[in-house]
């Protein structure tokens, strides 16, 4: 597969998050404070994202593969189980605690911000906890299950 | 409930979500994947032959992101409050949740919905719930 193209698509990705706002955790989590002093600038992030994403997995679909000769790789999990529910949880939870999800926290070490990279640190622990708890024997593709 | 309105920014979130957006379209209709950054690094962990370095290039590509958009614009530097302990405590929550529920904000909360699909949208109402619900706990009851 191509490692040139997935750069760009990192750069403009990262340029992104940082134009909306949301590689900055106090105006992330003011976006997660109803209680309080309530910005909804985050809301508009989502809008402008789905709105593009929307048109482009339309125009995927109709595709037999990608621009590269590349397979689309589309997510094969259809149900609504426990495993997503409670990592959702458990996501939303850290998310909420620090103001940073995985996008952003990765982009903020380009800030050299060390908290950020202590939180990365912290987060590739957390991914490799579940890898070792998740030692199932694994089927050769089964990334091709994943939702992102 | 009330709003802030002297930090309210819709133009360039709207703007940057454009961005995201135009990312997530690219690799999808270039290269043929889901953009989802818990699924970029997750997929490291561990690496797979044929499989890390698009992955890496990626990840590359995102922390280069703040270096050049300051050619661009004023990107406004992180300001992180959480001590190192909830630092550790929330990368742990969000590194091991996002893989059990295979995405995270840019996977299921974009790509996700963008796709309408019923898992993302049960993904993506259970994190914000549960980050609105935390943040909640935190600032006033805690």
């Amino acid at each position: 597969m191509n490692r040139v193209s997935p750069f760009f698509v990192g750069l403009l990705f990262g340029i992104g998050l940082c134009l909306s706002g949301m590689t900055n955790p106090s105006k992330v989590l003011a976006f997660l404070d109803l209680g309080g002093a309530w910005d909804p600038s985050l809301a508009f992030v989502m809008g402008g994202a789905i709105a593009i994403a929307f048109v482009a997995f339309r125009i995927a679909a109709r595709r037999a593969a990608s621009l590269s000769g590349e397979p689309f790789h589309w997510p094969t999990a259809r149900a609504i189980d426990a495993r997503l529910i409670g990592g959702s949880l458990l996501f939303g939870v850290g998310w909420g605690l620090v103001g940073l999800c995985p996008g952003p926290a990765i982009a903020d070490i380009g800030f050299l911000d060390g908290r950020a990279a202590l939180f990365v640190l912290a987060m590739a622990a957390g991914m490799a906890l579940y890898s070792g708890f998740a030692a199932v024997p694994s089927t050769p593709g089964a990334e091709v299950a994943l939702d992102g | 409930m009330t709003i802030d309105w002297t930090h309210f920014t819709p133009v360039s979130a709207f703007a940057g979500g454009l961005l995201i957006g135009l990312a997530a379209a690219w690799l999808i209709l270039e290269d043929g994947r889901i953009l989802g950054a818990s699924g970029l690094l997750g997929g490291l962990i561990p690496p797979r032959a044929g499989d890390w370095p698009w992955r890496a290039s990626a990840l590359a590509g995102l922390i280069a992101a703040p270096l050049v958009a300051r050619f661009l614009f004023e990107p406004a530097a992180p300001s992180i409050e959480a001590t190192a302990a909830t630092l550790v405590a929330g990368g742990l929550l969000v590194g091991f949740g996002t893989r059990l529920a295979n995405g995270c904000t840019s996977g299921h909360g974009v790509c996700g919905l963008a796709r309408l699909s019923p898992r993302s949208l049960a993904a993506t109402a259970t994190f914000m719930g549960a980050g609105f619900l935390t943040v909640f706990l935190v600032r006033h009851v805690l």
